[in-house]
């Protein structure tokens, strides 16, 4: 990908956030990221909609969303990605606490481009982060409309 | 990654698949690897004709996948595993040459999961192929199971 693409993150948990952002750091990426803590912020982001900000015309994008154990907000947004002829073009990756059959099957039909479930350790989580990103640097991805 | 992983490449390139292998093997992948030299192979493994090779329930499968390849090429392929409602959820990447722009919206439209361009130059190819390794053989990687009943 390209220093253009913006990363979107969806993430509650600040620890897991500052280890995300180092993680795609020492992978050498200085993309800007843009962080969504709210599952709804997010879809209005993607789709234009309500008074937050909105995404860009004609931007590449990419989109690492975490889908908690106790919600099915995560599914959702990647549902609604999916089923849109323009959105689905993101490749979105799940980095998530959820490390149940059914929920990977459900996320691998919906189209995810990959599903990796969080290490405890926090050297661990880094370094998952850091191996993500450094392939990241070599793939390409297409604008949205 | 879990150890039962099987990674199909589909490629008629005989260099590139000698460095692909080569270069996952360097980042630590060991997984099994499938050789399918165009796009009719593939197929045929993955919808059952008559090949003697099957899916296996119990592992998961990524397929890297070229695009120029004979008989049937890349975008087929994708097309073809991206309509059947259970071999949709195996993770493809494009591994190809070309990086023509429409090419890669194409691929994403129609549900890659990553569009990876060859690099020229042969050390570019190398460690491109070695990011993608140690991306594969990352410990929290998780792949669906494929449940694939006669065609």
């Amino acid at each position: 990908m390209n220093k253009e693409t913006v990363i979107l993150i969806t993430e509650n948990n600040p620890d897991h956030l500052e280890l995300i952002k180092q993680g795609l750091r020492h992978a050498g990426l200085h993309n800007e990221i843009l962080l969504f803590v709210n599952h709804g912020e997010i879809l209005d982001f993607l789709f234009v909609k309500g008074d937050g900000p909105k995404r860009k015309p004609n931007t590449e994008y990419l989109l690492i969303l975490n889908v908690d154990s106790n919600s099915i907000d995560g599914i959702q947004i990647l549902e609604k990605i999916k089923q849109d002829n323009e959105l689905k073009k993101i490749p979105v990756i799940i980095l998530t606490d959820n490390d149940e059959q059914k929920t990977i099957e459900e996320c691998n039909n919906l189209g995810c481009s990959t599903y990796i479930v969080k290490p405890t350790e926090k050297r661990d989580f880094e370094e998952i982060v850091q191996k993500l990103g450094c392939f990241l640097s070599v793939i390409e991805i297409t604008s949205i409309k | 990654m879990k150890k039962n992983v099987v990674i199909l490449i589909a490629e008629d390139n005989a260099g590139h698949f000698q460095l692909i292998k080569k270069n996952l093997w360097l980042s630590c992948v060991d997984s099994d690897i499938i050789l399918f030299k165009d796009g009719q192979e593939v197929l045929d493994f993955l919808f059952k004709a008559d090949t003697g090779v099957y899916l296996d329930d119990n592992k998961g499968y990524i397929l890297l996948l070229d695009i120029r390849m004979p008989k049937v090429n890349g975008i087929e392929v994708l097309k073809k595993i991206k309509e059947d409602k259970e071999l949709r959820k195996i993770p493809v990447i494009m591994l190809t040459t070309t990086s023509e722009t429409n090419m890669v919206k194409q691929c994403y439209e129609l549900g890659c999961s990553y569009y990876m361009v060859k690099p020229v130059n042969y050390h570019l190819f190398m460690q491109a192929v070695q990011n993608l390794g140690e991306f594969l053989s990352l410990e929290g990687m998780r792949l669906p199971f494929i449940k694939k009943g006669c065609a």
